[in-house]
C-alpha cells in the first residue's frame, strides 16, 4: 500500500493493528491482535504477567517483530524496511519498567542524544529543550547528575523527559511504576496524568487502576496473548463480561 | 562529657570519629582485627625484617657503580655490580642504532611522552588538538626513526596529496559525490608524482636506520606502543564483528579470533620471520620488524577481541532497547551507548591485555630481535663481565615493571574517573 493511501484510509488513527500474530520460536506468544488508537487516545493495557502485554507494545515500535499480520503506526507500515522502523520509532516514545538511562551519560545528556543524533538538532537548541522537559517533570536542578545517583522515581521521570525530547506522537509505557519503591509511584503518576491531559496519544501497560480510571478512554485486559476485553475505565471496572477479567480484577483490587 | 541534645530534625552534619577513619581504623581493621592476622602481621615483620636491610646493602650500599670490569667490582665491594649496566647503558637503550643518529630516538621519545600526556590528562593545555597530535604523531616518529628517501617520499607524498585532497574536495564540484571522485583522483595523482618525484631525485633529509639496527628498550617501547595502539581498535571491530548478524563476517571474526588465541606467539613470529617470504613474490622485501609489528597486534587484537566481548555482553539489553526505541542506527548506538559501557566494563582485561603484550615482546630475541633481555644475554657473553646475571635480569625486571604498573595505575585512574554511580 502506498503512504498516501494508507493515510486516507486511516483517517485520525494513530496505530492500527490488523490480525497480528507473534511466534517466540514455536510459543504463540500473540494471537490474532486487532487494535485501533485514535490521535491523542489514552489507552491502559492490563491482564496477568506473561500474557503478552510487553510483548505486544513492543511490536509496536518493532523491538519486537511481528510474523502475521500488518502494524501502521503514524501512517507507516512496520516491514523489514529500515527506512520506516527508524521513522516509526522517531515519532513513538517508549518508557520502560526498569527507566534503561544510560548511566554513563548526564540526565542532560540523556535527554540531548536522540535530539542531536537522530533528529539533527544543534547541540544548544537540544539542551535548551531538555532543560524544559526537566523542568516540566520537576528535576532541572539534577539535570548535571548521573542516573545512578538518582531515586528510582526521578530516574523514570528523566526517562519520560529523555522520550518527550524526540517530540513523539506516540507514547508507550511498559509498567513504568512497577520498579518503583511506593513513595514514589504517585510523582511518576502525576507526570503521566500531566502529560494525558495535554493530549498524548499514549498505550500504557500498568496496573494502576487509579490511574487507569483518571485519564484512560479505554482500557483493554489481555491474556494469554489474545485481548479478550475492551471497554471505557467505568464500565470495565464495574461491569466487566469476561469471567477472566473479572477474576483477574478481584485479584488485583482486592489486595 | 555528656552529648549535646538537639531537638528532633535539627541535627547537624558532624565529621565521622577519629577511629572510624584514617590511619588508625585502618591499621587496626587491617593489620590486628583477629589473632590469626596479629600472628600472620607479626610473621610478615620478621620476615620483612630479615630480607629488606640484606637487599638494601646489596642493592645500594655495598654496591659498585664504577668499574672496568667485574674483577674490579668485586675487588670494590660486596654487593651488586651496577657498574657493569652503566656501561651498557647505551646498548640498552637504543640496541645498535647508529651512535650519531641517537638524539632522533631521544627526540622521538620526548614527543612521544608529551602526546601520552596530551592524550592522558584531562587537564593538558592545548587537549583541543589531541586528535590532529595523535594523527600526526605516528607519522613524525617513523620519519624520525626511520628516516630515509623512501620512507620521506611515502610520507611527503601521503601528506601532500592529502593537503591537495582536501583543498580540492573544498573548491571543486558542484554534488558529494564529484567532490569526492575529484578529490580522490587528485590524492592518488598527487601522492604518485610526490612520490616519484622525491625518490627519483634521491631527496633525503634524515639518514635511512635500517631496522635491524633497533633493539633495547627502544624496540620494546616501538612493539608496544604499536601493538597497543592498533590491537584495541582492531579488536573493537573483531568483538563487533563476532555479534554480527551476517553469517560471512561473523565466522571470519570467530575463525580468526580463535586460530591466533589458539597457536603459540613464538609460532607466529616464526612465521613472520620465516614463512612470510614462501608467500610472498620474490624479491619483495617486508620488513622484519614490520612482520613482527603485524603479527603482535594480531595476536593482541584476538585476545582483546574477546575480553571486549565480555564486555559487550555485560551491558544490558535494555540498553539497545532504549538507543533503538529513541531511533538511533547501529553505528551512533554502539558508539554512544554500548562501546562506552563495555570499554569501561573491559578496563582491567584490556589493560592486563596490553601488560601482557608489551611483556610478550620479548620474545621477539627467538627471531633475531635484539630487546633488552636478548641484549642483556648478549652482554652476560662478555669474558670481561661474567656471573652477572642477577644485575642483568633485575635492571630488564624493573624497566618492565615500571612501564607495566605505570598502564595499571593509569587504568584505576580511568576506573575511578568513570565511575558515575554510588559505589557499592
Ligand atoms: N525473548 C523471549 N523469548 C521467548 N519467550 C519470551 C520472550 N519474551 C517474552 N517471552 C514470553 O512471552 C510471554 C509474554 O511475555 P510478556 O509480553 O513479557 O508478558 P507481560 O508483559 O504481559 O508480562 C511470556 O510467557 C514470556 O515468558
Ligand atoms: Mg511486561
Amino acid at each position: 500500500m502506498s503512504t498516501e493511501k494508507i493515510q486516507q484510509e486511516l483517517g485520525d488513527v494513530a496505530i492500527k493493528i490488523r490480525q497480528m500474530h507473534k511466534w517466540y520460536g514455536a510459543f504463540h506468544v500473540l494471537k490474532d491482535i486487532n487494535l485501533d488508537v485514535h490521535s491523542g487516545e489514552r489507552i491502559v493495557v492490563c491482564g496477568p504477567s506473561g500474557s503478552g502485554k510487553s510483548t505486544m507494545i513492543r511490536c509496536i515500535n518493532r523491538l519486537e517483530e511481528h510474523q502475521k499480520g500488518d502494524i501502521i503506526v503514524d501512517g507507516v507500515e512496520l516491514t523489514n524496511d529500515l527506512k520506516n522502523i527508524e521513522a516509526v520509532r522517531r515519532e513513538v516514545g517508549m518508557v520502560f519498567q526498569h527507566f534503561n538511562l544510560f548511566p554513563h551519560l548526564t540526565v542532560l545528556e540523556n535527554c540531548t542524544l536522540a535530539p542531536i543524533w537522530v533528529r539533527k538538532v544543534p547541540k544548544a537548541e537540544a539542551e535548551a529543550t531538555a532543560m524544559q522537559y526537566l523542568e516540566r517533570v520537576k528535576i532541572p536542578e539534577q539535570a548535571l547528575k548521573y542516573p545512578g545517583q538518582l531515586s528510582g522515581g526521578q530516574q523514570q521521570r528523566v526517562a519520560i523527559a529523555r522520550s518527550l525530547c524526540m517530540s513523539p506522537k506516540i507514547m508507550l509505557f511498559d509498567e513504568p511504576t512497577s520498579a518503583l519503591d511506593p513513595e514514589m509511584i504517585k510523582e511518576v503518576l502525576d507526570t503521566m496524568i500531566e502529560l494525558a491531559q495535554e493530549g498524548m496519544t499514549m498505550i500504557c501497560v500498568t496496573h494502576e487502576m487509579g490511574f487507569a480510571k483518571t485519564v484512560a478512554n479505554r482500557v483493554i485486559f489481555m491474556d494469554e496473548g489474545q485481548i479478550i476485553e475492551q471497554n471505557e475505565p467505568e464500565e470495565f471496572f464495574n461491569n466487566p463480561q469476561n469471567e477472566r477479567t473479572q477474576l483477574f480484577l478481584s485479584q488485583i483490587l482486592n489486595h | 562529657m555528656p552529648e549535646q541534645q538537639y531537638e528532633p530534625g535539627t541535627h547537624p552534619d558532624l565529621p565521622p570519629p577519629f577511629a572510624a577513619s584514617g590511619p588508625v581504623k585502618w591499621v587496626r581493621e587491617n593489620l590486628f582485627s583477629s589473632p590469626t592476622n596479629i600472628a600472620l602481621t607479626v610473621l610478615a615483620m620478621f620476615f620483612l625484617y630479615k630480607i629488606i636491610p640484606g637487599m638494601f646493602a646489596w642493592t645500594f650500599t655495598d654496591a659498585t657503580f664504577v668499574a672496568a670490569d667485574r674483577n674490579e667490582c668485586r675487588a670494590l665491594n660486596s654487593g651488586a655490580c651496577w657498574a657493569f649496566i652503566a656501561q651498557r647503558w647505551e646498548l640498552f637503550t637504543y640496541g645498535f642504532y647508529p651512535e650519531t643518529e641517537r638524539w632522533r630516538v631521544i627526540i622521538t621519545f620526548v614527543l612521544f611522552v608529551a602526546t601520552v600526556i596530551l592524550l592522558l590528562w584531562e587537564k593538558c593545555p592545548g587537549r583541543q588538538y589531541r586528535f590532529i597530535v595523535g594523527a600526526l604523531f605516528p607519522m613524525v616518529a617513523l620519519w624520525l626513526i626511520v628516516g630515509g628517501s623512501s620512507t620521506e617520499a611515502a610520507l611527503m607524498a601521503y601528506a601532500a596529496a592529502l593537503v591537495v585532497a582536501y583543498f580540492v574536495y573544498q573548491r571543486f564540484g558542484h554534488n558529494l559525490s564529484a567532490r569526492f571522485w575529484f578529490s580522490l583522483l587528485a590524492f592518488v595523482l598527487v601522492a604518485i608524482g610526490v612520490y616519484t618525484l622525491w625518490t627519483a631525485m634521491g631527496w633525503s633529509m634524515l639518514e635511512h636506520v635500517s631496522t635491524d639496527k633497533f633493539g633495547g628498550f627502544m624496540l620494546t617501547l616501538i612493539i608496544g606502543v604499536t601493538g597497543i595502539t592498533l590491537s584495541l581498535p582492531l579488536g573493537i571491530l573483531l568483538a563487533l564483528g563476532r555479534q554480527s548478524n551476517l553469517p560471512i563476517i561473523k565466522y571470519a571474526c570467530i575463525g580468526f579470533i580463535e586460530f591466533i588465541r589458539g597457536v603459540p606467539l613464538i609460532t607466529l613470529l616464526f612465521v613472520a620471520s620465516t614463512m612470510l617470504s614462501y608467500f610472498l613474490p620474490p624479491g619483495t622485501n617486508f620488513d622484519l620488524l614490520l612482520r613482527v609489528l603485524i603479527m603482535v597486534t594480531l595476536f593482541a587484537s584476538a585476545y582483546m577481541a574477546e575480553v571486549i566481548r565480555g564486555g559487550l555482553q555485560a551491558v544490558p539489553k535494555g540498553q539497545t532497547e532504549a538507543a533503538d526505541a529513541m531511533g538511533l542506527k547501529y553505528g551512533p548506538a554502539m558508539r554512544l551507548i554500548v562501546l562506552p559501557q563495555a570499554l569501561k566494563i573491559s578496563i582491567p582485561g584490556i589493560v592486563n591485555t596490553f601488560i601482557g603484550l608489551y611483556k610478550d615482546s620479548v620474545l621477539v630475541i627467538v627471531i633475531g630481535l635484539l630487546d633488552p633481555l636478548g641484549i642483556g644475554q648478549a652482554s652476560l657473553a662478555d669474558t670481561k663481565w661474567q656471573g652477572l646475571s642477577t644485575e642483568v635480569y633485575l635492571f630488564v625486571a624493573i624497566f618492565f615493571f615500571v612501564s607495566c604498573y605505570a598502564m595499571a595505575s593509569y587504568s584505576r585512574h580511568l576506573e575511578d574517573k568513570l565511575h558515575t554511580g554510588h559505589k557499592r
